[in-house]
């Protein structure tokens, strides 16, 4: 069957089986490695990207189901060549390690941080709840995404305008 | 986006201080990663690359009958099937373990664990391949599986390995250490003996990533290049040249980004030579990615072992002696991945932190009808079990004198004075100061207030547990002379180039699943050169451009590998100087080095840099006489020694009366892990550590029921600590650096796994004081918990 969906704000079109799924569609037909698949019960969340803007498991999506929406992976988070605050925040806290959790836990932060620029640890924790890291410990993904709100409300203090949430990438509600 | 500036927000740990050698620096490999460019084997793809998926055996023990392929190569995606007759033609259907045991690559005669390898398909694609692997029909004659540790050993036991001549029962092996006689003494005349049965249960690393790898074999030029998921490259590499009969210069093994090993991508797995010979029998690229379930039920698994533990003190508390009879589960093969003379791996260490007048171990190693490990999930070769073993077994002693944990600990403890200390089974320890490590701990936890608030809390009824760890580590595998594997000396190279521009590439035997290595190395490499770890580019994952050497795990990186890159930089040093004394025109003995430059003695006007020096060591200009040019080394590193870090341990835990639920409040790690090249990725390794010390005490075990079958085979059945499970860690540290490492650093990559675990349970097991209980295995999960509040506490197998 033919599959048309927006990956990036590019619009791609293929032709798949329908029983493909989506972590298989980024990763094996666009090369889009940057997702990754790590369980086959929906568990580990190595696999999460956007589906119109919200976080989904990719492990657990058809590509067909897909067909016809908008998708933003890791490679999307980076905006005109400049990281998004997430991406600086695990950098800046070593929120990663072997870095296989890394794109799920990313894509889960800033869809977090569009919805609540200001969470608490126990938000951000509740927030990546479905997902496991093998190495990091959780406190410095929590510090991470910390750090990537306290740089935002910083820009935005500067920027001298009010408090409210800053869409900083493109495709979030 | 509003960009105002490149300002970072207040309030955080600056991680970024570009130091020139050691101190806190982000990771040089993070840029990649955050924009989900890394290399995992998965994310390798070649032209016309095929896809492999293998059969595993439904149950755990049973004579192969018949399989019958014919359907499977009919499918039209399908381009080879490979079953164990196939192999045995190619002499490829057994392959030698890490321990000199065999274990089948395919099964040939018998099925001797659930989810062992028993044919492969290969496919143009990966769902092709997994369709195809139900078509293929097989008959098995069941038989009774061997399932119980305890019971392998009866004369009525089926015999497992009777592929091994002669083998009329399940018995693996025998070890002991220690002295006997002298402990049977001190048990005689101590005033107080405990003993308590202690089961550290099977559990498994299952890191993020699972194995795999993909194989590309020429057949015109007859070489193997494998991409695989691999701790050790050059080890495996030199084992497929052994097991294929491939010439080694005709093998290249890459192990790209590695996405977690925990010592699970140690073993060479049946997988990976089955896409080997997958890629030779099809002429094309071959990929095998195991699923989730085939990692958890075949793969090296971890613990296991079934312990009694004795210690014998007089009543005041001071511990005379340790015993302890060990009965360990090595499932089918004998797949332990530790040095050769070690078949306990460093389990001898389970007299732990304390000086004792003497300790014995016997231990008893047998085969089951379960997946084959057994050294693996950061034990540092199974000193997790033994520290298990001692920290639980003085909390037990604690409990029979009445003492405050600490305390006893506090009085037992080699004193600085004594080390290097030789302990009753041999081991040298080469430094500690025990005590100042143990009392910060109890400062950042506010011990004293910790017990106040819990001698409230019992009297309102509450259950709140403090529990306490104090753990020696032995790592750095190790003197050649005495740790090899499979033959294999454990020392590693390091070879170390500096360009003409004073910019350098540092190429090393270990390989990094995590760790940093790529900013640790270029730290340890800029701390002796004196230049950035910017300029230092770290290669390492590749045997075509690398240094033979052993690899990572058992925290053996920084110590052994680690070494090797501070003396080969010292090597370069060395050569700089005679360089700058030609630039100079003095003796090389008259100049003086300054972090990263030399001057005349006296005169520091006359400073030449190291990328002074690199320019003129390959420029055109006279160089002294003797020397060749260029300003390169290389080095292998047989480390004298083991590297023992300590660490002190303490935990806070609520158990909710009503549901026996246990929560981590509080966990404090103050960790001695000698010189501290990066702060941050030490305390990142610690964070994870501990994260695993709440999985194996609260969460995970990979049982089996009675007839064999695995029931931790998914991320349903056997959980992981998610971020709600664990606590803010809070850590501290002391350095006491290591008397003979180049740079008196130790390991600590596997501190906290080995450290956590036993603190978790004392905190536990202090919470249900009330209740009379003394001990309760692990995993503490809350019907378990509750079963102990009952006065029912049992084994977990
Ligand atoms: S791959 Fe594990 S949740 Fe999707
Ligand atoms: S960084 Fe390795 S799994 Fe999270």
């Amino acid at each position: 069957m033919q599959v048309s969906m927006t990956v990036n704000g590019e619009e791609v079109t293929r032709e798949i089986e329908g029983r493909l799924l989506l972590v298989h569609f980024l990763r094996d037909v666009l090369g889009l490695t940057g997702t990754h698949w790590g369980c086959d019960t929906s568990n580990c969340g190595t696999c999460v990207v956007w589906l119109d803007g919200r976080p989904v498991k990719s492990c657990t999506v058809l590509a067909a189901m897909a067909g016809g929406h908008e998708v933003r992976t890791v490679e999307g988070l980076a905006q005109n060549g400049e990281l998004d605050p997430v991406q600086r925040g695990f950098m800046e806290c070593h929120g990663l390690q072997c870095g296989f959790c890394t794109p799920g836990m990313m894509m889960t932060a800033r869809a977090l941080l569009n919805e609540n620029p200001d969470p608490s640890p126990d938000e951000i924790r509740e927030a990546i709840s479905g997902q496991i890291c093998r190495c990091t410990g959780y406190a410095t993904i929590v510090r991470s995404v910390r750090w990537a709100a306290a740089y935002e409300a910083d820009q935005r203090a500067d920027a001298d305008q009010p408090a409210e949430p800053a869409a900083t990438t493109g495709g979030a509600p | 986006m509003t960009t105002v500036g490149d300002r970072k927000p207040a309030g955080f740990e600056d991680n970024d201080q570009h130091p020139v050698g050691h101190g806190r620096m982000l990771r040089k490999e993070d840029p990649r990663f955050v924009r989900g460019r890394g290399n995992y084997v998965d994310d390798v793809q070649l032209p016309g690359m095929l896809h492999l998926a293998i059969l595993r055996a439904p149950v755990a023990h049973a004579r192969l009958v018949s399989i019958d392929t014919t359907a499977a190569e009919a499918h039209p995606k399908v381009k080879a099937v490979v079953t164990g007759a196939t192999l045995e033609t190619l002499n490829l259907a057994w392959m030698p373990t890490l321990s000199n045991d065999v274990q089948a690559v395919l099964v040939t005669d018998k099925v001797r664990f659930q989810g062992q390898e028993v044919a492969f398909v290969v496919a143009e694609d990966r769902y092709a391949a997994r369709d195809a692997l139900e078509l293929i029909d097989v008959e098995y004659d069941v038989l009774d599986p061997v399932i119980d540790v305890r019971r392998a050993l009866e004369d009525a036991a089926p015999v497992i390995r009777d592929d091994l001549e002669g083998k009329t029962d399940n018995h693996c092996f025998d070890w002991e250490t220690g002295d006997a006689a002298a402990t049977e003494a001190v048990f005689a005349k101590a005033d107080v003996v405990v003993s308590q049965d202690i089961v550290y249960p099977r559990v498994h690393p299952a890191p993020m990533e699972t194995c795999g790898a993909v194989a590309d074999f020429d057949p015109v030029e007859g070489r193997l290049t494998l991409w695989s998921t691999t701790q050790a490259p050059h080890a495996h590499r030199t084992l497929y040249a052994i097991v294929a009969g491939l010439p080694e210069h005709k093998i290249r093994v890459i192990s790209p980004d590695i996405g977690g090993g925990f010592g699970n991508k140690v073993p060479i797995y049946p997988g990976y030579v089955c896409a080997v010979v997958g890629s030779i029998v099809t002429g094309k690229p071959v990929k095998w990615m195991e699923d989730r379930s085939e990692n958890l039920v075949s793969t090296g698994f971890a613990r296991d072992y079934v312990m009694r533990g004795e210690i014998a003190a007089t009543r005041d508390g001071r511990i005379l002696g340790i015993r302890t009879h060990v009965l360990a589960d090595h499932g089918a093969f004998n797949g332990t991945a530790a040095p050769v003379k070690y078949p306990a791996g460093f389990f001898g260490v389970f007299t732990g932190s304390y000086d004792l007048e003497a300790a014995y171990c016997h231990m008893t190693a047998v085969y089951t009808n379960k997946a084959p490990g057994g050294v693996a999930y950061a034990c540092s070769f199974r000193i997790t079990e033994a520290v298990y073993l001692v920290e639980r077994i003085v909390d037990c002693l604690a409990a029979e004198l009445a003492m405050d944990p600490v305390e006893l600990r506090l009085k037992n403890f080699i004193k600085p004075e004594q080390f290097p200390y030789t302990t009753k089974t041999g081991w040298v320890y080469d430094s500690g100061n025990y005590e100042p490590t143990m009392r910060k701990a109890m400062d950042l936890a506010g011990y004293e207030d910790l017990r106040r608030e819990q001698a409230e809390k019992r009297a309102r009824g509450e259950l709140m547990g403090i529990g306490v760890s104090f753990f020696t580590e032995a790592v750095g595998a190790g003197p050649r002379k005495h740790m090899d594997i499979l033959g294999l000396g454990m020392a590693d190279g390091c070879e170390l180039r500096v360009h003409p521009t004073g910019k350098a590439v540092v190429r090393l035997s270990v390989q990094s699943q995590g760790q940093g290595h790529e900013t640790t190395f270029a730290q340890i490499v800029g701390e002796e050169l004196g230049i950035p770890p910017a300029d230092v580019d770290v290669v390492h994952g590749d045997t075509d451009n690398t240094p033979f050497g052993l690899g990572t795990y058992g925290s053996r990186s920084t110590p052994v590998s680690g070494g090797a890159a501070a003396l080969v930089a010292r090597k370069v040093r060395d050569k700089a100087r005679i360089v700058a004394s030609g630039m100079l025109e003095v003796s090389a003995d008259d100049l003086v080095w300054d972090k990263g430059s030399f001057h005349v003695a006296g005169d520091p006007s006359t400073a030449v840099t190291i990328q002074d020096i690199a320019m003129r060591a390959h420029g055109a200009g006279d160089l002294p006489e003797g020397y060749e040019g260029a300003l390169e080394a290389q080095i292998t590193y047989n480390p004298p020694n083991l590297t023992y870090p300590h660490g002190a341990y303490i935990c806070v835990v609520d158990v909710d009366p009503g549901t026996a639920q246990v929560k981590v409040r509080r966990f404090v790690a103050v960790d001695d892990c000698g010189t501290r090249i990066n702060p941050m990725i030490i305390e990142g390794q610690i964070h994870g550590g501990l994260t695993d010390g709440v999985g194996m005490a609260l969460m995970e075990i990979v049982a089996f029921d009675e007839d064999g079958n695995c029931l931790g085979g998914s991320l349903m059945d056997y959980l992981l600590p998610t971020a709600m499970e664990v606590p803010d860690w809070e850590t501290g540290f002391t350095v006491t650096p290591s008397p003979h490492h180049p740079i008196g650093a130790k390991g600590v990559g596997e501190s906290a796994t080995v450290g956590s675990p036993p603190a978790i349970v004392n905190a536990v097991v202090d919470a249900l004081a009330p209740f009379g209980v003394r001990h309760a295995d692990m995993p503490l999960t809350p019907s378990r918990v509750w079963d102990a509040m009952r006065g029912q506490a049992r084994p977990p197998i």
